[in-house]
């Protein structure tokens, strides 16, 4: 224990900002008469805005307050002890701070040691332990409850999860070794792993129940009530806890088999903790939880002094904090209310953006288009969809009645839009077209309205021109599909005064998108550095290098889908017109290849078939692609892409397109979902010493998203 | 239409633990609607045969209707408990005979046919709201001498009582406290009290208090066994000098909630219910407020007669003790000893604590546990004062009776 104390001091030293929870200890009778009881609340006295968290203070608390029950239990003052949270949480684990403050192994080890040896005390008391997930519970927080005997969970709790393989960790204070012998191997990798990988997606109460992690299940509303009555009847033997079988067999093989399936599938072997913690978890069917502890302590060690972790955490701080704060948006004070939108345009995209701009501001959207066909189409189209949230329950009638009420298309734009504080256009991608739109609803919108774009490559500054009012036109680039990705690219143009702009912002606020204030630069940021990047792809596929060769050379990355895969699921065509529009602005670095030109005018829509269920090379394609005969390794082709759009990045900095690398990160992870465990790609660049090599310098300082010097 | 009146039964009650107000008590930082909800909570979960839907109403009382007390209590306290959106609820305020009133009210809806099931209780949480909290008496009610200017005072109205009954004696008072303890404690001892308890959870961050995090309550905190004559002879009489009025022989200032379950004897019959009482009838009546300890006489009275009953029927008294003086002087009036039997034996508000609105209920839960202990008797009686002069009253027959011996 004085170890313990003793190690945790030291951790305590390195972080003295640390919000402390305090373990409270509190005694009173149980119901039934079933004895005097010992109940632990985590709370760091701040409310629930501010979670419960572990750094080493929080846990020397704890340790001093398991001492205090240890006393206790084993002088028969108490038949048990109890563990819940603060109202609405019960604790969500680690505090990350204090991990990205680690700069030395040591230290490393003893924030997993500590962790453990506090813990696992609550194993080794002389009377049965409990823990009561009375609200958010997540790493850490999971795990302080899973060394209990039993535990109850709450209806009501919102999200209970293990994170750490999502962040680059493994839940490593005894998640990896307990909920497999707890629950069962596939039912732990589903949690450990495949709910990590999948947007750290989060469980609720029920599920926590249904998944055998907890004994007992209560509504929210007297839930801490209903665990003590319940605790009253288990310590009095008249409820006996019956946990099912584990197959610790195959059944243990395949589960791990199947998370290791999962992990290559989203990571591609790219991040070390998915498989750090399946190893952990298939070592842990033995039952050895010492073993077990160990194994995790030394796998957070390496883990927390690797530069994967680093980039997980400052992923994770860029879309916690950095998109809530977007880098340069004016004062949201300046911000207009907007009443009414209208949109120019009902075909998909704008369609699309009706549906989204009616579900999240509720304000009356009106399209317009060239004739009624097509108006009819775009509010036919917004309605299905309103019909479809109806049907899944997303929605009730009312909602449906309401958003339905207030979405409307007219021919006439002035009838449409002379009372709309906002009008987007989503037309044909070419300059003169959407002047002339401009140009038609300035006339009749009224002077304050913001004119937006959704133009994916073509210049604000140059949109706006002809204008009399320049100042209120700003770029509006959302991402296909536009209700799945976060990101918005909002693009001042020259001319954009502040509040137009913080306009902009304060609706891309409500519509809860990430916005990221970007320059007037061709194709702006996202579509830049794919463009280079599946350009230089395409570029070694023509030199000669063979399509699977070059595919499978930036597997690294982690990307959710092969550059041909996305190029399909873009559109060759407009794959080609966005790399002829780059090629334009900059000849001598964006290429049109002429074998994508062929691709586009035979029509296809992609490179692959999917005949045989896998993608294979069309052989029509294939016909149609002249390659050279410069055939690149794989090694070779990754150092010419990397090299490649780490130079267009070095670019984008110096020309200000944003204010910072870490936007770049925030707009690849949030608008091309770029991996989260590689830190969206500069951190991931610097890393593999490419900036280095193509710009002389890091894109980001050490200890920004790497282990501090 | 020709219409039948329907019997009315009492099917279930439960309370709170009583807490005592203010910054230390075991309530402090609990919120008097979630006092509520989990009474309704446990009254579903004791009764796992009534379908909630079948609900009609939800009539919840509290003198101050503000903050965790307002809001259409009875409506959010249904919502939060988690009942069925189709049940309708309501607040009701008669200040201590509240919950009495949310019984009274709403059982005469079920008779007339209009409802078949309820919820009817009652909360205060007087450390969160303090007597009087936000009043604004009309200037009339003193410039007119409408009321006497101490019938805003509960504690000098009951001086006032004993100047109507001088043989009442601050020393008769006290005696009638230590035994109200001593029968209270003698309730615990044998388990009846805590069968219709609530356990709730409750919160303390103020370590000034106590051990502080969450804790459970199971159990009244108001009580003081052991308490005798000699510790409440030295007591101050804070309502006048040389008065008779003390901490010790009145009840204290509490948070608390209790919910009872009515419904027509017909629907308690169909769904399987227990029926622990059935309703005779009920009066309320109104008195002078600055004597308005006396309220319990006249409404007794009139209950009675409804009932066609004589005092002598009532076989079991529940007088709500918010002051030993009002007791007696109902003892007095009726002829009855202090020391009767049938008056109040598992103790009273003295003892348990009085959280206003909420107190007409655990007089009926309890008068309920006697009628199951004692075959015997065929009638019982729920009294208690309301401030600015009233009295109210219900009588109750026992369905366990055996019949005379």
């Amino acid at each position: 224990m004085s170890n313990v104390a003793e190690l945790l001091k030291g951790a305590a030293a390195l972080f003295p900002d640390e919000v402390v929870t305090e373990a409270h200890v509190r005694h009173f009778d149980l119901p039934l008469g079933a004895g005097r009881f010992a109940l632990i609340t985590l709370d760091n006295g701040f409310d629930h805005t501010k979670p419960n968290t572990f750094g080493p203070q929080s846990l020397a608390k704890l340790d001093a307050a398991i001492d205090q029950v240890e006393r206790e239990a084993a002088a028969g003052e108490i038949v048990g002890v109890g563990v819940t949270g603060k109202p609405f949480i019960f604790a969500v684990g680690a505090d990350l701070k204090g991990v990205e403050a680690l700069k030395d192994r040591d230290h490393a080890v003893a924030i997993g040691k500590g962790g453990h040896d506090v813990f696992k005390r609550l194993a080794t008391l002389a009377v049965p332990t409990f823990a009561y997930y009375n609200g958010a519970a997540m790493g850490g927080g999971v795990e302080v409850g899973l060394h209990c005997r039993y535990r109850t969970v709450s209806a009501a709790l919102p999200a209970f999860s293990l994170p750490e393989v999502f962040l680059g960790l493994v839940p490593g204070w005894g998640g990896c070794t307990l909920l497999p012998n707890l629950i069962g191997a596939d039912k732990a990798v589903s949690v450990i792993i495949e709910n990590s990988l999948s947007q750290n997606r989060q469980l609720k109460g029920k599920q926590v129940f249904e998944l055998g992690i907890a004994d007992a299940l209560f509504e929210g509303a007297d839930f801490l009530e209903q665990s003590l009555v319940w605790t009253a009847a288990v310590l009095k033997g008249e409820i006996v806890v019956d946990r099912p079988e584990i197959d610790r067999g195959e059944g243990w093989d395949k589960a791990v088999e199947r998370g290791r399936f999962i992990a290559d599938s989203k990571v591609h072997g790219a991040a070390p903790a998915a498989y750090r913690a399946l190893q952990i978890i298939d070592d842990a069917r033995n039952g050895d939880l010492q073993a077990g502890y160990d194994a995790e302590d030394e796998a957070l060690a390496d883990l927390i002094m690797g530069d994967e972790l680093r980039s997980g955490l400052y992923a994770f701080n860029l879309v916690q904090k950095r998109a809530k704060r977007p880098a340069g948006a004016p004062d949201k004070s300046l911000a207009r209310p907007v009443t009414k939108v209208g949109v120019v345009g009902a075909g998909l995209m704008a369609s699309q953006l009706a549906l989204l701009f009616l579900r999240r501001l509720e304000v009356p959207v009106v399209l317009t288009d060239i004739d009624q066909a097509r108006i009819d189409k775009g509010v036919g189209y917004v309605h299905s969809e309103i019909d479809k949230l109806l049907g899944k329950g997303r929605i009730n009638q009312d909602k449906a009645n309401r958003l339905k009420a207030l979405v409307t298309g007219v021919l006439d734009k002035a009838e449409g839009f002379s009372d709309a504080d906002f009008v987007i256009e989503a037309v044909f991608e070419e300059m003169g077209v959407k002047q002339q739109v401009f140009a038609e609803v300035e006339a009749v919108a009224p002077a304050h309205a913001i004119l937006a774009t959704n133009t994916s490559s073509l210049s604000i500054t140059e949109m706006a021109s002809k204008l009399k009012n320049p100042e209120r036109v700003v770029g509006f680039h959302f991402f296909n599909p536009v209700a799945v990705l976060p990101l918005l690219e909002i693009v001042r143009g020259e001319r954009t005064d502040d509040a137009s702009l913080a306009t902009a912002f304060a609706v891309a606020r409500k519509l809860r998108k990430t916005a990221v204030l970007v320059k007037d630069a061709p194709a702006f940021v996202v579509n830049r550095i794919l463009t280079r990047f599946m350009g230089e792809v395409q570029n070694v596929i023509d030199e000669g290098t063979p399509v699977a060769v070059a595919e499978k050379a930036v597997e690294p990355l982690g990307l959710p889908m092969s550059p041909l895969v996305l190029l399909e699921l873009v559109g060759p065509a407009i794959g080609l017109h966005v790399s002829e529009t780059l090629h334009r602005a900059f000849p001598d670095r964006f290429t049109v290849s002429a074998n994508l030109k062929r691709v586009v005018e035979a029509g296809k829509r992609g490179f692959y078939v999917y005949d045989s269920g896998k993608p294979e090379l069309d052989p029509e394609v294939a016909a149609l692609l002249q390659q050279g005969d410069a055939v690149l390794t794989e090694e070779q082709v990754r150092e010419r892409v990397l090299g490649a759009v780490a130079q267009e990045i070095g670019l984008m900095l110096d020309e200000g397109v944003v204010a910072e690398a870490q936007d770049i990160d925030l707009c690849l992870i949030t608008g091309a979902g770029w991996p989260f465990h590689l830190g969206g790609i500069t951190p991931y660049l610097d890393r593999e010493g490419v900036a280095e090599r193509v710009n002389g310098k890091r894109f980001l300082a050490p200890g920004v998203a790497s282990v501090p010097a | 239409m020709p219409r039948t009146v329907r019997d009315v039964v009492f099917v279930d009650g439960v309370r709170t633990p009583f807490g005592k107000a203010g910054p230390k008590g075991i309530y402090h930082e609990t919120r008097a609607d979630d006092l509520v909800v989990k009474s309704i909570r446990e009254l579903l979960r004791r009764n796992p045969g009534l379908d909630p839907a079948k609900i009609d109403e939800v009539a919840i009382a509290a003198t101050t209707q503000i903050g965790d007390q307002g809001l259409t209590l009875g409506r959010t306290a249904g919502v939060l408990a988690g009942l069925p959106q189709s049940v309708p609820g309501y607040s009701i305020d008669r200040m201590c005979a509240g919950a009495m009133t949310a019984v009274t009210t709403t059982a005469g809806s079920i008779a007339f046919g209009a409802y078949d099931a309820v919820i009817a209780g009652g909360v205060e949480h007087m450390g969160r709201h303090p007597m009087g909290e936000g009043v604004d008496p009309n200037p009339r009610l003193v410039s007119e001498k409408l009321v006497d200017e101490s019938a805003l005072f509960m504690g000098m109205t009951a001086e006032n009582l004993h100047d109507r009954y001088p043989a009442i004696t601050k020393e008769r008072a006290d005696k009638y406290a230590v035994a109200s303890q001593e029968k209270a404690a003698k309730a615990y001892a044998n388990g009846k009290i805590q069968q219709d308890l609530v356990p709730i959870s409750v919160r303390r961050t103020n370590a000034d208090a106590g051990e502080t995090g969450f804790g459970l309550v199971t159990a009244d905190e108001p009580m003081r066994p052991g308490t005798t004559l000699e510790n409440l002879a030295g007591l101050k009489t804070p309502f006048r000098v040389h008065g008779r009025v003390t901490a010790g022989n009145a009840a204290g200032l509490n948070d608390g909630a209790t919910a009872a379950l009515l419904a027509s004897e017909e629907f308690a019959t169909e769904n399987g219910l227990p029926v622990k009482m059935r309703l005779v009838s009920y009066a309320f009546a109104g008195v002078e407020p600055e004597v308005m300890g006396y309220g319990p006489i006249p409404a007794t009275e009139k209950a009675l007669a409804k009932a066609g009953l004589s005092i002598s029927d009532i076989g079991l008294f529940e007088i709500n003790e918010a002051f030993a003086v009002q007791v007696l002087a109902f003892l007095e009036h009726y002829g009855i000893a202090d020391d009767d039997a049938r008056v109040n034996q598992y103790g009273g508000a003295i003892a348990y604590g009085h959280p206003l609105a909420s107190s007409g209920v655990r007089l009926m839960t309890q008068l309920a546990r006697q009628f199951e202990d004692q075959p015997h008797v065929r009638y019982g009686l729920t009294t208690m004062c309301v401030g600015l002069g009233m009295g109210a009253t219900v009588i109750w027959e026992n369905p366990n009776f055996e019949g005379d011996k």
